[in-house]
């Protein structure tokens, strides 16, 4: 069978798209957590912009919505001085029936240079990265259940910064692993950097026993899941999921399974509570906990500026061919 | 005499100005030693010119640690070469307002010096900035000058020039790869 190249990677090896964690060498996820580091000093200038993508374009394309991830892309476009074009395509060309590579083609006509894309289909940004230009960059911003690899990354980069190593780490995922993107791509991210035990937590209708192939322990109790634990990383509980009858009540799941500063005990008395937002407060995890002394939940959302402005100039730097 | 030994010849000439690094050394901390006033700074770039700073941060009794700064983000070849992420700039002080003595091992083309000089100013608006390197070759690409060299070597065009240190500390010049 021919060998098929990750198409995340040119013939060097060099990351040009960044669809998934999945598959990227640890050598990569590196460079990337590396790369970040020097750009979180950027905050610290009073000029808080470097040129490196002037005169570049980056194309925010949100087929679904999300504020936030589209928020901190832009920032980090614009510290990176690039052009930024947001485009809400779920009120526009989309829904007048424009196929998606059609719009991918009418932008890369108005000469964009990196397409940042979030949609509810998973693949999508893998469809966009095989149809355009060698000198164009693709990253996925969150594709349907399948990947949301800069969540992931920003994910290592707050753990690495607290941490420091990954090799005797216990890291806890609670929640809807089933349809959350960020399980995905945590899972990935802390496997692949070496992470010592990642379990995952939750019901099972939500946590399902077959995840263990992705080399996770699979839990059922949360007091059993999170003890003894470095890292915690609760997922939101999507609303969504209460009418398909995966669960009975936001009250109950949160009986079951929300983090509360009780429960935050068993875990070790330095472990870290992540959440990657938007946060059902007294649903998955308490107020208390959130701001409480151990949540690092607003750093998570400073370190993903420059995670995202270390995924855009490492692959606007590399040519596909 | 053919051209390939005349550029034999000054290669060998230029080894012979910087094998003795410790007298380079020397000879630079008195340079810069005669550039500082009353607040000045001294800011390495990296990662060679960091190494010097500090060096001579200890030398000249100077209070405080070094700077360091990172070329990285003002690079003008970011497009042909992608970004380099090395030892990340550093400034423990206000630039705003200070006597900066830039400090690198090479002095060549002249353009990390214009990258870092932006680099500085993202962080404030400096009093001076004065450049002090421990070697000035030919084939600058820009109207840049140092205030202090503590050699001045010309090199075929081809020959690059780097300052390298070892696990102990001990530094040393290598041209091409090779010791000079």
């Amino acid at each position: 069978m021919l060998y098929r190249r990750n198409p995340q990677l040119n013939k060097n090896g060099e990351l040009v798209h960044l669809l998934s964690i999945e598959g990227l060498p640890a050598s990569i996820l590196r460079q990337l957590l590396d790369t970040a580091e020097s750009f979180v000093s950027v905050n610290d200038r009073e000029v808080k912009k470097v040129p490196l993508l002037r005169g570049r374009s980056v194309f925010n394309l949100f087929f679904e919505n999300s504020t936030r991830t589209r928020t901190t892309f832009e920032i980090a476009a614009k510290r990176l001085s690039a052009d930024v074009i947001n485009l809400d395509i779920a009120r526009s060309s989309a829904s007048k029936g424009e196929s998606l590579l059609d719009t991918i083609a009418n932008l890369s006509a108005m000469a964009a240079d990196i397409f940042v894309v979030r949609h509810g289909e998973s693949g999508a940004p893998y469809l966009i990265a095989k149809h355009v230009a060698p000198h164009v960059h693709v990253i996925n911003a969150g594709d349907g259940r399948h990947a949301h690899p800069t969540q992931g990354l920003l994910d290592m980069f707050t753990i690495r910064h607290y941490k420091k190593d990954f090799s005797n780490l216990t890291v806890a995922i609670v929640g809807d692993v089933l349809h959350s993107r960020v399980a995905r791509s945590d899972i990935h991210g802390l496997t692949t950097l070496g992470a010592a035990e990642v379990r995952v937590v939750g019901p099972k209708t939500l946590v399902p026993s077959d995840l263990a192939q992705m080399g996770v322990r699979v839990c059922h109790n949360l007091k059993e899941g999170i003890r003894d634990c470095d890292v915690i990383i609760t997922l939101r509980l999507q609303n969504e999921r209460m009418s398909g009858a995966l669960l009975p009540s936001a009250q109950e799941y949160s009986m079951s399974y929300g983090l509360s500063r009780e429960v935050l005990q068993l875990a070790k008395p330095d472990a870290i509570v992540m959440h990657p937002g938007p946060i059902n407060r007294g649903v998955e995890i308490d107020s208390a906990v959130v701001d409480g002394v151990q949540s690092v939940i607003l750093p998570q959302v400073t370190f993903g500026i420059a995670v995202r402005m270390a995924v855009m100039s490492l692959v606007a730097g590399n040519d596909a061919n | 005499m053919s051209t390939g030994s005349t550029a034999d010849d000054t290669a060998a000439h230029a080894a012979e100005a910087v094998r003795d690094v410790p007298s380079l050394v020397q000879a630079l901390a008195r340079g810069v030693g005669a550039l500082c006033r009353p607040g000045s700074r001294l800011v390495g770039i990296a990662t060679g010119g960091a190494w010097l700073a500090e060096r001579l941060q200890a030398e000249l009794g100077l209070p405080g640690e070094h700077g360091v700064l990172s070329s990285a983000m003002h690079r003008d070849d970011f497009a042909q070469r992608g970004l380099s992420a090395r030892e990340p700039t550093r400034l423990g002080f206000d630039v705003n307002g200070a006597h900066v003595i830039v400090i690198d091992d090479v002095l060549y083309t002249g353009r990390t010096i214009r990258a870092v000089v932006n680099e500085l100013y993202d962080y404030g608006r400096p009093a001076s900035v004065s450049l002090a390197v421990l070697i000035d070759r030919n084939g600058r690409e820009l109207p840049i000058q140092a205030d202090f060299a503590a050699a001045r070597v010309e090199l075929p065009v081809d020959k690059r020039v780097a300052l390298r240190r070892d696990t102990a500390g001990v530094l040393s010049v290598v041209i091409d790869g090779l010791p000079a």
